[in-house]
């Protein structure tokens, strides 16, 4: 295998493991969880390493996942005291826990190899050089492997709590009436988050999992109402990402672990502009129409009103209805316009009228406004 | 002794000082507000948002000018927050995810620059990494105459517009029923937050700039129910912990200011917690007990007074089990009991027959009548 397939391999595998949690993490929102749990595994490691004094002890990735437990533990400790709200009880846990990891790292780790910049940016890049090797055959890299366990266990996860994970999500006050213990599951997903982090960091550095944990799942969640189709689409846009991500980063030269991010961003961007049912000129268009067939009916309700009545010519005509509505001329304009064509509205002297036809339409939309919901 | 002389002395120090003092002060004031609003995370995104910006404008400029650096901060600061607000608003997806997203691919981005800038040749780009990390001991006296006056017209803004963020911070569609322009304030709050942000970059860093600007607020959140109170306690909070933390990590060495100021301001949010009159944990403690031991008092009494109505003639003794079994059979719980019931004896509301039995006495009945069933009713 050639070093850019290895590292395209590992990307979908972070990505894939990554969007696992992902997905619940952004349904239930927690999506800023992932961020504090990719912060603070340093402090585990960093105290792990201090216990162990070896940089390649297995303990430190033991520590690392445990201190992400510890996180969401005081995060939600801090929460149930009802003083502080939990976006503020990240806040202020997590850079207390990054600020204690900075400060032993500078005090005491000062010879040793412990370097901030790569636990936060990684560099994808350096994977494929760290290999397993058994009784000297060369197995591909290291990264690989442990990627791979993690997603299979995420995927176990997944598939075996997949009931309850769905039902703590969205309806949590069900579950615990039923006897699932809400608890359970959602320190089993932290879990899950705490060690995908820990797996992916080494190699794609943690701002590469927040991406991947929380951009592809949204970008599936404005693309679909079902949580299975959720799930794969969320896989299938974090593989895409990061693989266009190593192309993009190939080709200018630069650090792949951003560009991967950047990608991520690029191709949530097109979802949210063009994705069918949810995207942003869907719900620009929808919004607009749904104004439109207000000031339509606003202004057919003004009409019967005063039909009829003696100020009607004021009220009502075509040159000072502006005015009483408050509307801007050329937006009434429009509407008159397309009334008018409809066969709904007519002007005589100088008076907007309603037809026959309009007549009953304002009738009926009145009565659907007023008495069925 | 010895700091004394070193504050008075060491110019270096001072000027580090007052820059991360002037920096508490804002972040405390604008994170008030953040932090009323639920939004105190948009600190954490908007300072790893500004990385992009900081390299486009090296990128432009050429210049490590703090200045222009700064401003292209702000702009990617201000652009990421338009993009989560948009998000947020337009789509189903939530704010914490608009965050998380935006947080993640602008850093991203920012580190696909910072690599391209060291392919350039000639491009010398060491020293723009300190915006990540944040290095306070670099501060000069103009970084720190930035603070004060991008500071200073932050601080007036709030003054000059404090009914407006002090109404949408608490209730928005009643501004908006009042005929505020709440989505101009809102905006304006923001950018102000957002502002409040970036000049603080260059001392704590991207990812400890959410720090100060949650928890000065948050410590003072405890303390008071009232805005403008919070806001300056807030803002004094702020500012003892730059200067502390400034000060803690110059006489020890070794020790980097940025997180030093985070620890000295989590020591604060800690303290308050636990201690703050009325919602601190310990005052919440000793008042519950205080209820429960009231609630037990007059429990106790209610059924000696139920025990006493099924019997014919008052002074029929009951054994302490017959009369709280709850607490009764707990060793500790029947010594608390017999101790109620003394106390009950010496007021003459109870007494104790031959055989250490309890019962009401009609004084007894009488307060229980008029006391506490009156209440019930």
């Amino acid at each position: 295998m050639s070093a850019e397939l290895e590292i395209q391999l590992i990307a979908i595998m972070v990505a894939i493991a990554c969007s696992l949690p992902g997905v619940f993490l952004v349904l239930r929102r927690m999506a800023m969880m992932s961020d504090a749990i990719t912060h603070t595994i340093l402090l585990g490691i960093v105290i792990a390493f201090f216990i162990t004094n070896d940089l390649s002890s297995p303990f430190l990735i033991v520590g690392a996942a445990l201190m992400g437990v510890i996180t969401v533990f005081l995060i939600e400790l801090l929460n149930s005291t009802k003083l502080v709200s939990e976006d503020s009880a990240i806040g202020v846990v997590f850079p207390l826990l990054f600020s204690l990891a900075i400060i032993i790292i500078s005090k005491y780790a000062g010879s040793v190899h412990l370097d901030t910049d790569s636990v936060l940016l990684g560099e994808i890049g350096y994977a494929p050089f760290n290999r397993l090797y058994i009784a000297g055959r060369d197995f591909g890299p290291k990264s690989l492997y442990s990627m791979g366990i993690v997603l299979l266990l995420n995927l176990i996860f997944i598939i075996l709590f997949f009931k309850e994970l769905k039902l703590v999500t969205f309806d949590p006050a069900l579950a615990a009436i039923l006897g699932f213990t809400p608890t359970l599951i959602h320190y089993g997903l932290m879990t899950m988050v705490s060690v995908t982090a820990v797996a992916a960091f080494e190699s794609v550095g943690s701002i590469l999992v927040i991406a991947f944990m929380i951009g592809p799942p949204i970008s599936a969640y404005l693309l679909t109402d079902d949580l299975k189709k959720m799930i794969i689409l969320s896989g299938l846009i974090g593989s895409i990402n990061g693989i266009l991500g190593y192309q993009l980063a190939a080709y200018l030269d630069v650090s792949i672990a951003g560009s991967m991010a950047l990608m991520t961003g690029l191709v949530f961007l097109l979802i949210f502009i063009f994705a069918p049912k949810r995207g942003l000129l869907t719900v620009l268009r929808r919004r607009r129409i749904q104004k439109e067939d207000f000031a339509e009916k606003s202004l057919l309700f003004h009409l019967l009103n005063h039909e009829g009545e003696a100020d009607e010519l004021k009220e009502s005509g075509i040159g000072t209805i502006a005015e009483h509505l408050n509307w801007k001329k050329d937006y009434l304009d429009k509407i008159i316009n397309r009334l008018e064509e409809n066969g709904i509205i007519y002007i005589e002297d100088d008076t907007i009228k309603l037809t026959e036809k309009g007549r009953i339409y304002t009738i009926e939309s009145y009565e659907e406004i007023m008495y069925e919901t | 002794m010895n700091l004394l002389e070193l504050i008075l002395t060491d110019y270096t120090l001072q000027v580090v000082s007052l820059g991360s003092a002037l920096l508490g002060i804002v972040s405390g004031v604008l994170g008030s507000f953040a932090v009323i609003r639920k939004e105190s995370l948009l600190g954490d995104a908007i300072s790893h948002a500004a990385l992009p910006g900081i390299t486009i404008a090296f990128l432009l400029t050429q210049t490590k000018n703090t200045e222009i650096l700064l401003l292209g901060a702000l702009i990617s600061g201000l652009i990421a927050t338009l993009l989560i607000f948009g998000i947020s608003n337009y789509t189903r997806i939530k704010f914490d995810s608009a965050l998380g997203l935006i947080l993640s691919v602008f850093f991203g981005a920012g580190l696909v620059m910072l690599t391209y800038i060291q392919r350039i040749p000639n491009a010398n780009q060491a020293g723009l990494d300190k915006f990540i990390f944040g290095q306070a001991s670099t501060l000069l006296l103009r970084d720190v105459k930035l603070i004060a006056l991008v500071g200073s017209v932050l601080l007036a803004l709030v003054v000059l517009f404090w009914k407006e963020f002090k109404i949408v911070s608490f209730d928005r569609e009643f501004a908006e029923s009042l005929g505020f322009n709440t989505d101009r304030i809102v905006l304006l709050l923001s950018f102000m937050i957002v502002t409040s942000i970036i000049i603080g970059l260059q001392t704590v860093g991207v990812i400890l700039m959410s720090a100060m600007i949650t928890s000065p607020a948050v410590a003072a959140r405890q303390w008071t129910d009232k805005l403008s109170v919070m806001v300056i306690l807030s803002a004094v909070f702020g500012a003892i912990s730059g200067i502390g933390g400034t000060l803690i990590s110059s006489v020890i060495p070794r020790l980097p200011t940025g997180p030093m100021i985070v620890v000295f301001i989590s020591a604060i949010v800690i303290i308050s917690l636990g201690f703050a009159p009325n919602r601190g944990l310990v005052f919440r403690y000793i008042r519950n007990k205080k209820n429960q031991r009231n609630v037990n008092r007059e429990k106790i009494l209610i059924n000696l007074y139920e025990l006493a109505m099924k019997h014919d003639k008052i002074g029929h003794g009951h054994h302490v089990l017959t009369i709280d079994p709850d607490i009764g059979f707990d060793k500790i719980g029947r010594k608390n009991l017999e101790k109620q019931l003394e106390n009950f004896k010496s007021k003459g509301l109870a007494d104790k027959d031959y055989e250490d039995k309890w019962y009401i006495t009609e004084k007894g009945i009488e307060y229980v009548k008029k006391y506490i069933l009156e209440g019930e009713m």
